[in-house]
């Protein structure tokens, strides 16, 4: 290739030619990495194969400028990259080969969909000609993932290369973001080409990320909140996708309304704010599910009405208008029929709302969330944080890691009664600092999003908080730790029980408890197999230290903490009642 | 299903203006099988802009339903614009193949005179058969299968439906104006806001 400078010297004679951009001849593989760059990816989680050697063969001369994390399993990959994306607010990088490869992704892509992650995921695929012939590692990936990408492609040529992997960039980080494969036949990662430039995607004529902010609708929305009298926010993570953090906390200091979150949502107000009210949902805080059926006026800010969050919809906050402030048209009017919806991204709205509304402070009504929370915490939160009986519990490990970390920390979890407990009693001083499962709810995130979340943001500290359950299922992430010394604080909340599933059981099934007894290992000694240090923690008086030790440790540290067996979470919406019946034991 | 629901229910035609791209019939066929829908119809083909396509999709819904399912549609990266209407909001037709006898036909006059009746016109005739071509609704191609099944009616087969939407200023002058000014990074138009119980966009 020519640079411009020994163009002019070998062609003096020549008047200065048409500035013409310069291609550059390259594979394939090499033309994926170069676009890689080009959209400031720094980590990819990945694991080679056959389909997808030509890529890994060009990451060998990238090793400087693109850090490759090798992951044990594709569906941990595929989990770090979304630790990753949410503790750093970019895309999350994901390389797999054909085959086994790719389809060890379709849980973390369904899960990051439905939680809207943005990923670009990778795979090789077989030769183009060898397409539908059943080929050695050949699956129809583009198939099987349609329904839980929000845009998928086969690439077949080089040539294609640039502009596919510049739309998925835009389109997995733009609008409502979420998940995006690109399959790459091997003969397009071989092939030579002379590309252009790389131009990132800035429009796609058919897309439209962002509708139009409308504002008759503000001013509507606007009208109902300032003629509220017991007006209530609920905010998810719309607000922390559309880093709009600061504007929404200008438009409920301003307004003075009592605003709770969903468990994505966490976060994105501090825990101690006064307005923050708590927790929404099955297992929420007493005062904001009970008095969403009493508000007049129910502002829901970036969520989705998920039915976990909502009960029985039916009887859902059936006495109040509702406006809903989302960027995802399709969210409007899903679940909750809307008074007023405020399309748009809430970075754009919230401030023209603000700008509306009344300065107010609404004291009576904020009364009644302390009320019902002072209830909440004789009834449940008490004993948990602070209990008196012999056996540690769950809330317990939380309360003494919020008085060690100050609030600061990442907090990541998996899926059980471990991550109710985390998610409601988590201090979070800090913006994206819980990250779990929320809509699939996928046993086995914590180790790898934990994984990925401290490659995101590596001057946090990241804790992961795992059941017994479910760090089995991806615990072949240590392997990981273990070779890129990545500092994670592994905490596992052993209670000996798939205890989510046995605590249904109790409830509701007269406990017939069905193959919820689970068996760990010594999880202490298979720590330290990889290299990482532990600890078993089994009486309270052991407790703080032991966090103490685990925060302080150098590196990363498995602490694995015994709790009592039979605990239940509460409160507790059951399935199929309305929030107003949640039930405090 | 509650019975005000199926009381609710009628044939909508969902008309989709997309991308001509691979996989996206598939991204489109999910969005109704995921929530056990039929598709009773459909037809995909070229609009009058090249690069564009048009689907006319059938089904037998609530208009609750339809709506959302809209929505989703739109949703798609790929799909530009979606429309829904009751049958009494479209003009629609079927087309309809039928092979015959030839001699069946030359013998007896009055099937030249039936097919006539029902607007049939030959498309093909050769020695052995002859190929009628007729349009219409669904019972008006259906009665001729019955009327010609006596005289030996060999083939038959049924094209998906095509709908026209009467009150829609229709999406020609858009199609252009999006193809004029291509490459474009101001949002199209915001209709539903508009009137969000008519028409559907975002
Ligand atoms: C992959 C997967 N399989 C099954 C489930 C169903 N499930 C939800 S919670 C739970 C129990 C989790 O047990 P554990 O990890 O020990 O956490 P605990 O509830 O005891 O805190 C199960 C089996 C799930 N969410 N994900």
């Amino acid at each position: 290739m020519l640079t411009n400078e020994q163009s002019a010297q070998t062609l003096p004679e020549l008047a200065a030619p048409a500035v013409q951009p310069e291609t550059e001849t390259m594979t394939g593989a090499v033309a994926t990495l170069q676009a890689l760059l080009a959209e400031g990816v720094d980590t990819i989680f990945g694991y080679p194969g056959g389909a997808i050697i030509p890529i890994y063969d060009a990451l060998y001369d990238f090793k400087e400028q693109l850090n490759h994390v090798l992951v044990r399993h594709e569906q941990g990959g595929i989990h770090a990259a979304q630790g990753y994306a949410r503790s750093s607010g970019k895309v999350g990088v994901v390389f797999a080969t054909s085959g086994p490869g790719a389809t060890n992704l379709v849980t973390g892509l369904a899960d990051a969909l439905i939680d809207s992650t943005p990923l670009v995921c990778i795979t090789g695929q077989v030769f183009a000609h060898l397409l539908g012939t059943d080929a050695f590692q050949e699956t129809d990936i583009i198939n099987i993932t349609t329904p839980i990408t929000k845009w998928n492609y086969q690439v077949t040529n080089a040539e294609e290369i640039p502009e596919a992997l510049a739309k998925a960039f835009y389109i997995a980080r733009s609008g409502r973001p979420g998940p995006v494969l690109i399959d790459i036949t091997k003969n397009a990662q071989q092939q030579k080409h002379d590309f252009a430039p790389y131009v990132p995607c800035t429009h796609i004529r058919s897309y439209r990320p962002v509708p139009i902010v409308r504002p008759e609708y503000i001013r509507e929305a606007a009208a109902l909140i300032n003629q509220a009298k017991r007006p209530f926010v609920l905010w998810g993570q719309g607000v922390i996708l559309g880093k709009a953090e600061q504007e929404f906390k200008a438009f409920i200091e301003k307004s003075g309304i009592p605003a709770a979150w969903t468990i994505l949502g966490a976060g994105a107000l501090p825990t101690d704010h006064p307005l923050n009210v708590g927790m929404l949902g099955m297992h929420g805080n007493y005062g904001p599910n009970v008095l969403t059926n009493e508000c007049d006026v129910l502002i829901a800010i970036g969520m989705r009405f998920d039915d976990r969050v909502t009960g029985r919809l039916d009887k859902y906050a059936k006495q109040a208008k509702v406006i809903h402030l989302d960027i995802d048209p399709t969210e409007i009017d899903k679940n909750v029929a809307t008074t007023v919806p405020v399309w748009g991204d809430c970075k754009e709205t919230l401030p023209l709302l603000t700008a509306l509304v009344e300065a107010k402070l609404h004291p009576e009504w904020h009364e009644r969330f302390r009320v019902h929370m002072e209830q909440e915490v004789d009834a449940v939160i008490r004993e948990e944080l602070f209990p008196t009986s012999e056996e540690m519990t769950m809330g317990e490990v939380i309360q003494q890691l919020n008085e060690l970390t100050e609030g600061e920390a990442v907090i990541v979890t998996d899926v059980g009664q471990h991550q109710m407990v985390a998610c409601r009693y988590a201090k979070l001083n800090k913006t994206r600092s819980n990250i779990t499962s929320g809509g699939l709810g996928t046993m086995g995130f914590a180790l790898p999003a934990a994984i990925g979340a401290k490659f995101g943001t590596p001057h946090r500290p990241v804790v992961a908080i795992i059941g017994d359950g479910g760090v089995q299922m991806t615990i072949q992430e240590l392997g990981t730790i273990m070779q890129t010394g990545v500092d994670v604080k592994i905490i596992i909340l052993n209670n000996r029980f798939l205890g989510m599933v046995r605590q249904w059981q109790e409830l509701f099934n007269d406990r017939r408890y069905s193959f919820v007894d689970i068996q760990s290992p010594d999880y202490v000694t298979v720590a330290s197999g990889y290299g990482i240090s532990g600890k078993r923690v089994e009486a309270r008086a052991e407790l703080k230290q032991s966090l103490h030790q685990m925060l302080e440790h150098p590196g990363s540290f498995l602490l694995e903490i015994m709790v009592s067996k039979e605990n239940n979470i509460f409160p507790m919406v059951p399935q199929g009642c309305s929030v107003a019946e949640i039930r405090l034991r | 299903m509650s019975q005000q629901a199926s009381i609710d229910r009628q044939e909508y035609n969902i008309t989709a203006y997309t991308e001509n791209q691979v996989g996206l019939l598939n991204r489109i066929a999910i969005i109704f099988s995921r929530r056990k829908i039929n598709i009773e119809s459909l037809n995909v083909s070229p609009s009058e802009i090249e690069g564009i396509h048009r689907f006319n999709i059938v089904i037998n819904e609530t208009e609750e339903v339809v709506g959302k399912l809209a929505r989703q549609i739109e949703k798609q990266i790929e799909v530009l614009k979606v429309y829904y209407n009751t049958n009494a909001d479209v003009i629609w037709q079927e087309m309809a193949l039928y092979k015959v006898p030839t001699d069946v036909i030359a013998e007896k006059a009055i099937v030249e005179r039936l097919l006539r009746e029902n607007g049939a016109r030959a498309v093909v005739i050769r020695k052995d058969y002859t190929v009628f071509e007729t349009t219409g609704h669904r019972e008006e191609t259906d009665n001729l299968i019955r009327v010609l099944q006596p005289y030996g009616l060999i083939e038959f087969v049924r094209s998906a439906r095509i709908a026209i939407i009467k009150a829609s200023d229709g999406f020609n002058s858009k199609l252009r104006e999006f193809e004029r000014r291509e490459p474009s990074t101001e949002p199209a138009e915001n209709e539903y806001l508009n009137s969000r119980d008519k028409v559907f966009t975002m």
